[in-house]
């Protein structure tokens, strides 16, 4: 069993799959067309827009596509300091 | 009315040059009549590869410069009946050819040969443009390789822009035995991430290299593999089905082998 399981392990970890991930996350880049520019762009934007709702910590906010099986996903890690109060009414 | 086929791939150096001569040759062994032109302006390879470097008086430049009637250039193969060759210029760069004088050239070959084949230069610039300018079909070759498979997407989406639909794929040395050891991407991977048809599978073999040091194309040694996927490809080319051959598994591979020297 722990054999089976190691033996599945190395499987995943073959360097071809390691090549096809790469490949596919490169070709999200690729064919989508985004630029470091447009990424930069729709991080400040990103920036004005949840800055509204709480305060973020500019610096480590990451954006990024990334690709599993056949998904495309858009990958924001935005860290809060702090949440504004709610105004309530 | 012949068809326009350019054979490109993005990343130099993956096998067009390899892959239009073995086409062009098995097309005429087959009987066809082919002209093979040899686009990659100023890095003239088509050539040396089909062994009629001797044989060169004319050149593209020439012929749609004017300097020399087209039939002038056109060099005929003393082996295989049917098979021709355009040859680059060596010396002039790729903006000698424009656009409009690819087609037009590949408008008038077409009229006299069966399969017009045009070798494409590496790159997407100037060289590439020309090369496709007059095609109605497109070959993409790619190695099983990062890089060379990032670049013939790539190419993929221009050949599409250009209106070039439908690209057909063929993957070139192929290792099955990495394959097995999942050291590296199998057919189905590449085929997967590109999304389109495969033309077919070269496995990498000495006998490109010793074929290619002797000026004759492998798709002439009946003995290799190399030399069957080719002959495998010619006749997928003129509409024929053929199974892929078993490159991938090792079973497969031997039993190829064996079948190739007779045991059966
Ligand atoms: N299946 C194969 N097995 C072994 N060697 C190969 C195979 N295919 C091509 N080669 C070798 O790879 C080298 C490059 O091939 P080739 O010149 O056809 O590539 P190319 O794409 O035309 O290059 P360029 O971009 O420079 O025009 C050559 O030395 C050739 O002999
Ligand atoms: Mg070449």
């Amino acid at each position: 069993m722990l054999d089976f399981i190691s033996r599945m392990f190395s499987k995943e970890n073959t360097s071809k799959n390691v090549a096809k991930e790469r490949l596919r996350l490169v070709l999200v880049h690729d064919r989508a067309n985004i630029s470091p520019q447009l990424l930069h762009s729709l991080k400040a934007d990103l920036i004005a827009v949840i800055s509204k709702y709480m305060e973020i910590d500019e610096d480590a906010l990451e954006v990024n596509l990334s690709s599993k099986d056949t998904q495309v996903a858009l990958v924001a890690n935005i860290p809060v300091k702090k949440m504004k109060r709610a105004v309530g009414d | 009315m012949g068809e326009v086929i350019v054979v490109t791939s993005g990343k130099g150096g993956v096998g067009k040059t390899t892959t239009t001569a073995n086409i062009g040759t098995g097309l005429a062994a087959l009987g066809h009549k082919v002209v093979l032109v040899d686009a990659d302006i100023g890095l003239r390879n088509l050539d040396v590869v089909l062994g009629l470097e001797n044989r060169i008086v004319y050149d593209i430049v020439d012929a749609t410069s004017g300097s020399c009637r087209l039939r002038q250039a056109i060099i005929k193969d003393k082996r295989l009946e049917g098979l021709h060759l355009l040859p680059a210029a060596q010396t002039k760069d790729k903006t000698a050819v424009t656009p409009e004088q690819m087609k037009e050239l590949c408008a008038e070959l077409k009229k006299e040969f069966e399969y017009v084949i045009v070798d494409c230069p590496a790159g997407i610039e100037q060289g590439f443009k020309n090369a496709i300018a007059g095609a109605e079909k497109a070959i993409v070759v790619t190695t099983p390789e990062v890089s060379a498979v990032r670049d013939a997407d790539r190419i993929i989406g221009l050949l599409e822009a250009a209106e070039l639909k439908e690209p057909k794929l063929i993957i070139n040395r192929l290792r099955a035995r990495m394959v097995k050891a999942g050291d590296m991407m199998s057919i189905d991977d590449m085929i997967d991430i590109l999304a389109i048809d495969l033309l077919g599978v070269v496995p990498e073999d000495d006998q490109v290299v010793i074929s290619t040091n002797k000026g004759e194309p492998v798709a002439l040694d009946e003995k290799s593999l190399s030399g069957q996927a080719y002959r495998n490809i010619v006749k997928r080319i003129r509409g024929e089905e053929v199974p892929l051959m078993d490159l991938e598994s090792e079973s497969g591979f031997f039993k190829a082998l064996r079948r190739l020297i007779g045991l059966k």
